[in-house]
């Protein structure tokens, strides 16, 4: 590079959030869905309430309890609230994804 | 001068800044030299310190001093009491150096007053590269140094930094000349960025403002166009995320238009205009860059569209028969604004043969109520955007935006049956129930209208959006402020 107004344009500005990748380790896998919770969460795509009540089916006959959660719509991420309420109350969650 | 950084003292008594470029201070060199045998003097020179001769010239060539202390033209004297400025005085003027200097008899051969030269610590040339070294500091975002043999514009594309285009390097001379294009302080947050809901600064918005080509004036746009994208009501997450080929499309009305050079005329959806394209483009890297949106992860867009590298035009406000867009939408008239639709590409309409405005109104309905699929309705907003030639019908025949908009959802109610699901032979469609009634194909806000396009061509060109109204994104307008 060169050029007037170019300086020393070996040094530049991190156009990023300079977020370093936090790497958080996975939590251990469950040894057993007996008697853990699971959250269902249905992102309000058509259908979605279909596959999660397969599952509910399935997770119950599993031995564990299902909840079910829904966010208000698909096109924004799911509301802290929601967010909040199936950390607290959900040992693991699904979420079902498409139509 | 950069804030925290305290200027490099003055010493007390008369102080003086000259160039020996400068046939003023040539001319004033006796007089200095005469100052120094009666009072405390310092002089500053900023080219060469052999100048003038018989006085012990400081040497200020790296400007340090000149910078710190506005200094603006040379000869400039000052008087200072313990390091404090007290009186300041430009050129060569007899009477207002006596009073300053209190020495009386100052060069009896000169003329009376002589104006001065430019200081070299504001030539233009040399500005940026002062602003960088002594307001540097001021700048928070990681520097990144390439390596030697690195090629600087390959360097922002193995990084990622780059949206398939070459970027210009963000040198901090670059971005320090950029944040002059606005008042704001570069460490305030413009807006929270989906999708990684990061922070944006002033500064943020500068570094990609320069990667993609803006002018510093350009920079007020940008900010406003990122505070209304990441806004809920704009949903910029779900517009990025989204499966449709949509983007944001800024639309600027006011005073700034003209100001900074966009265009609102011929092929102002197209190339050539650095404004329209470096503004729309700003926009996109921020998402990316900052917000961690990028194609094939967080974008999943099935097409995607040419616009999503940059959507930004003018309305052509002069020539509209309709107020501006900005105004239609609460902004007061004459103030600076931007509009984001989250829309698609632009397809054109023909109608070369309407002459009174409801044939033309009704070529614009059959066009739009194609938006998507004839089949679906309630669920996309659109821009239309009508050029000159169409748009003069309308004038001729007193139409204004809204009896205009009313007009075009008056024709498109559109009956049940044709809409239903196999209607037609085509699977798509609404849900059975819909039978026998009136549906509308837009929303009650669903139709923008803007007036923009080259003079000749009896064309329109309509936008289509995505997912409208609170489930997905409506259209934010945000006041442009310096």
């Amino acid at each position: 590079m060169s050029g007037r107004g170019a300086g020393d344009a070996r040094i530049v500005l991190d156009p990023t959030s300079e977020r370093a990748p936090a790497l958080r380790a996975r939590l251990p896998r469950l040894a057993s869905l007996s008697a853990v919770t699971v959250g269902l969460l249905d992102i309000s795509k058509p259908r979605g309430d279909v596959f999660l009540d397969r599952l509910e089916a399935r997770l119950s006959g599993a031995g564990a309890e299902v909840r079910r959660y829904r966010k208000p719509t698909f096109t924004k991420p799911a509301p802290l609230d929601v967010r909040q309420q199936i950390a607290v109350e959900c040992g693991a969650v699904i979420e079902a994804l498409a139509d | 001068m950069a804030p925290g950084h305290a200027p490099p003292p003055l010493p007390d008594g008369i102080v003086a800044f000259v160039k020996r470029d400068c046939p003023t201070c040539a001319l004033v060199a006796p007089v200095l030299r005469q100052l120094a045998g009666a009072v405390p003097l310092a002089v500053y020179s900023q080219d060469d310190p052999s100048f003038p001769e018989g006085v012990a010239a400081r040497d200020d060539r790296e400007l340090a001093v000149s910078w710190h202390h506005a200094v603006e033209a040379v000869p400039t004297l000052l008087r200072v009491e313990n390091g404090v400025e007290k009186e300041r005085r430009l050129g060569w003027h007899r009477a207002e150096w006596e009073a300053l200097t209190g020495v009386t008899g100052l060069g009896p051969e000169l003329p009376d007053f002589r104006p001065g030269c430019g200081s070299l610590s504001v030539d233009p040339d040399r500005v940026p590269a002062l602003r960088a070294r002594f307001g540097g500091a001021r700048l928070a975002a990681r520097r990144v140094a390439l390596a030697d043999r690195e090629d600087a514009f390959e360097a922002f594309f193995e990084r990622g930094w780059t949206d398939g285009l070459p970027v210009v390097p963000p040198t901090e001379e670059r971005v320090l000349s950029m944040l002059e294009g606005t008042l704001r302080a570069p460490d305030e947050v413009v807006a929270v960025v989906p999708p990684d809901l990061a922070p944006c600064t002033v500064e943020k918005a500068a570094i990609n403002a320069v990667m993609a080509g803006c002018k510093p004036e350009y920079l007020p746009v940008v900010l406003a166009a990122l505070a209304a994208a990441c806004t809920d009501r704009f949903n910029m997450h779900g517009l990025l995320a989204t499966t449709m080929p949509v983007g944001p499309v800024l639309i600027v009305n006011g005073p700034i238009r003209r100001r900074i050079g966009m265009s609102s005329g011929m092929n102002v959806f197209g190339q050539g205009n650095r404004a329209n394209l470096a503004i729309g483009r700003a926009l996109q890297l921020i998402v990316r860059n900052v917000g961690g949106g990028r194609p094939g992860e967080v974008d999943r867009a099935t097409h995607g569209n040419p616009g999503k590298l940059a959507f930004c035009f003018a309305e052509d406000e002069e020539g509209s028969p309709f107020e501006p867009l900005s105004v239609s939408r609460g902004i007061p008239a004459g103030r600076d604004a931007v509009t984001l639709f989250p829309g698609e590409g632009p397809r054109c309409v023909v109608d070369q043969l309407s002459r009174d405005p409801d044939s033309l109104a009704r070529s614009f309905a059959v066009n739009l109520r194609t938006v998507h699929h004839p089949k679906l309705v309630l669920a996309f907003d659109v821009l239309l955007a009508i050029g000159p030639e169409h748009a003069r019908v309308f004038r001729d025949a007193g139409w204004d935006r809204k009896r205009l908009t009313e007009r075009l959802h008056e024709l498109l109610q559109i009956p049940g049956d044709e809409l239903v699901r196999g209607a037609g032979g085509i699977a798509e469609g609404g849900p059975s129930g819909i039978e026998g009634k009136t549906l509308p194909k837009f929303r009650p806000d669903g139709i923008l209208i803007v007036h923009c396009g080259g003079r000749a061509g009896l064309f329109s060109a309509i936008i289509a959006g995505w997912a409208g109204g609170a489930i997905g994104s409506q259209p934010v307008t945000q006041e442009v402020t310096p």
